[in-house]
């Protein structure tokens, strides 16, 4: 099939164990010591990447790039061991990616930068990301990235990806109740939401790794700034929920004992 | 901000031509904010045929029902599900449109709030219209809740599945106002739906319980020695016999991944937590599990939780579960399987 250019959307978030608390910031909320905080790279969106490595492989010619918006430290963290992972060119935006920040503004300056790459066909792009971020998680920035490039072919919570002879995709996207449906797109351009997919992480590769720090490390001193402006967006109040039961410690009961405990209480309403 | 809202409720109708309880769902969040604000509601369905769906929430007060149907329209696609909801809202001239979030609805109306030059919302969890309108939503995967307005409209809200009770109605007929848009141009055709047969699914919505089983079922027991297909045996009975539906935990799932013993019934449509789901049962039973905050999160919308673990300063004791019982799972779901099927044949005449 023609070689495709795939572009990756994805960005950095906090590790999820840390523990994160939200703060009231002039511009609005943010995290408290976010900038300390040990960051990975979005878990959806990383699926996506590896998708597009692999697919990449199997499409002689493709190409990669991943998109990211991001504070330059983090992403410089984060890339020491994303680039690992498989071959890409990287686009840099320098600019806030916690998860308050409005997802319209966000997609506005993705898809400028998307739409600026250089050599970039659109007539064989396909746009990967995550369905959801683990910050913000709404799963809308793809959507509307998608729509301002003019893709009107988009699957959201995609677990499977095939691309059959005649250079066709069929696509499972997570639906409720634990099922996929199943659609056929006749080709590209189209947008790809990545759920967890079939491939697990690709081990580190540190050769990959040097040849794409060799482009990461320019591309960071490159990054523009990106403005979000969240304009007509008010927080009225962000807080953590509370979450501290009075948890009842049974050590000294029988598994019979338990057994039927559990059983009363499932029976009981 | 506008100082008068028209609020457009939009759904789909499933394959049964009936509405999901999700939407139903969003319906009643659509009417109680509509009756708070003293504003009107419309009706917007789009599908092949939503006559059926239409009556059975035609008492819900809606001043208008409007209808994008076509066969076109029937599956689940981001351009024609796109075109209706934009055509829908146009006639609505609404100002905030309410939708369950559903997978469909999800897919399309970012896209639709983007070429009507207003906003969308996801995950709403709560509408609040006591001071103009504003949303409760989750951020960093239900770690953090934060209420938010926005004077853009028309501003689009998917509301939670499991955030309201749904609306609920004898049918009543309406008129029907046919809305005219014509399918646009699409490279993508819906084949069909994959799922596991249903003795093989084990995720279920509508259950009243959620079992999580944990990494602990594939690790060695007392005895020195891996018992997976024994951890099989009674998490599927237990599933069987209580018409449970099961999450686990990241681990749990990743190890398929890696040559590891594992429960060959879980994928990752399974798994609870930060890169899983977030399900709404009543109650909750996990089972040698030994996360914390990555697997509280999954776990966020269980009203009543119970674990039972052997370790007693697992993350779980600290705050987490209303009932830690420290016992070998292997053995106490075994004797709760004795008892549940012993319930099943009584009921059995």
């Amino acid at each position: 099939m023609n070689p495709l250019h795939i572009v990756v959307c994805g960005s950095v978030v906090p590790d999820p164990l840390q523990t994160i608390e939200p703060l009231a910031g002039l511009a609005g909320p943010a995290l408290k010591n976010e900038l300390l905080l040990p960051a990975i790279f979005d878990p959806w969106a990383a699926h996506a990447l590896y998708e597009a490595a692999a697919l990449a492989k199997q499409c002689t010619g493709s190409q990669v790039w991943l998109v990211s918006l991001g504070p330059k430290p983090k992403l410089q963290q984060v890339m020491m061991s994303l680039a690992q992972k498989g071959a890409f060119t990287p686009v840099f935006l320098y600019g806030p990616a916690h998860g308050f920040a409005d997802s319209h503004a966000t997609a506005a300056v993705l898809a400028d930068a998307v739409a600026a790459i250089h050599g970039i066909d659109r007539s064989r792009l396909l746009l990967f990301g995550g369905w959801e971020s683990a910050s913000r998680g709404q799963g809308v920035t793809l959507q509307m990235i998608g729509e301002r490039l003019g893709i009107f072919d988009q699957f959201q919570g995609v677990d499977r990806f095939t691309v059959r002879d005649d250079g066709s995709f069929e696509v499972w996207e997570r639906i409720e109740g634990g099922k996929h449906l199943v659609s056929l797109c006749s080709g590209p351009p189209a947008l790809f939401g990545w759920a967890t997919g079939e491939r697990g992480e690709p081990r580190n590769d540190p050769q990959m790794g040097m040849k794409n720090m060799r482009s990461v490390l320019p591309a960071l001193q490159q990054a523009k700034p990106a403005s979000l402006a969240a304009d007509g967006l008010q927080y009225l109040d962000v807080r953590l929920p509370s979450q501290q039961r009075a948890t009842r410690v049974v050590r000294d009961q029988s598994p019979e004992a338990i057994a039927e405990e559990i059983f009363a209480w499932l029976q009981d309403g | 901000m506008a100082t008068t809202e028209t609020i457009l409720f939009l759904a789909h109708p499933e394959p049964s031509g009936l509405l999901a309880r999700a939407s139903l769902e969003g319906l009643a969040v659509a009417q109680a904010t509509a009756a708070a604000l003293g504003v009107p509601l419309i009706a917007g369905l789009f599908g092949a045929d939503v006559h059926i769906a239409t009556s059975s929430i035609g008492a819900c007060g809606a001043g208008r029902f409007l209808a994008v149907e076509a066969p076109d329209f029937a599956e689940p696609r981001y351009a024609t599900d796109a075109a209706a909801a934009e055509a829908l809202a146009r006639a609505a001239s609404a100002t905030v449109v309410i939708a369950a979030h559903t997978s469909r609805l999800a897919r399309v109306l970012a896209g639709v709030a983007l070429r009507l030059n207003g906003r969308v919302d996801t995950h709403v969890n709560a509408v609040d219209y006591r001071s103009g309108l504003a949303v409760t939503r989750w951020f960093y995967r239900q770690r953090i809740e934060g209420s938010l307005r926005r004077t853009q409209r028309p501003w689009f809200l998917l509301v939670d599945p499991g955030t309201a009770l749904a609306f609920s109605a004898a049918p009543a007929t309406v008129e029907l106002e046919p809305v005219a848009v014509s399918a646009p141009s699409t490279h993508t055709r819906v084949t069909g739906l994959h799922a596991p047969s249903p003795a093989e699914q084990t995720i279920r919505p509508e259950a009243d319980l959620l079992l999580v089983a944990g990494a602990g079922w594939t690790r060695r027991q007392k005895d020195g020695q891996t018992h997976t297909e024994d951890a099989e045996q009674l998490i599927l009975d237990f599933l069987r016999l209580r018409r449970a539906s099961l999450g686990s935990t990241k681990s749990l799932t990743d190890m398929g991944g890696q040559g590891q013993p594992v429960l060959p019934f879980l994928s990752h449509l399974n798994q609870v937590g930060q890169t899983g789901s977030t399900p709404r049962h009543r109650k909750g039973l996990s089972t040698c599990c030994h996360g914390e905050e990555p697997h509280v999160v999954g776990w966020r919308f269980i009203r009543e939780r119970r674990a039972v673990n052997l370790d007693p300063n697992c993350g779980w004791a600290r705050g987490k579960a209303d009932v830690l019982y420290v016992a070998d799972a292997f053995e106490v779901m075994r004797h709760l399987n004795r008892l549940a099927a012993a319930k099943v044949e009584e009921a059995v005449p």
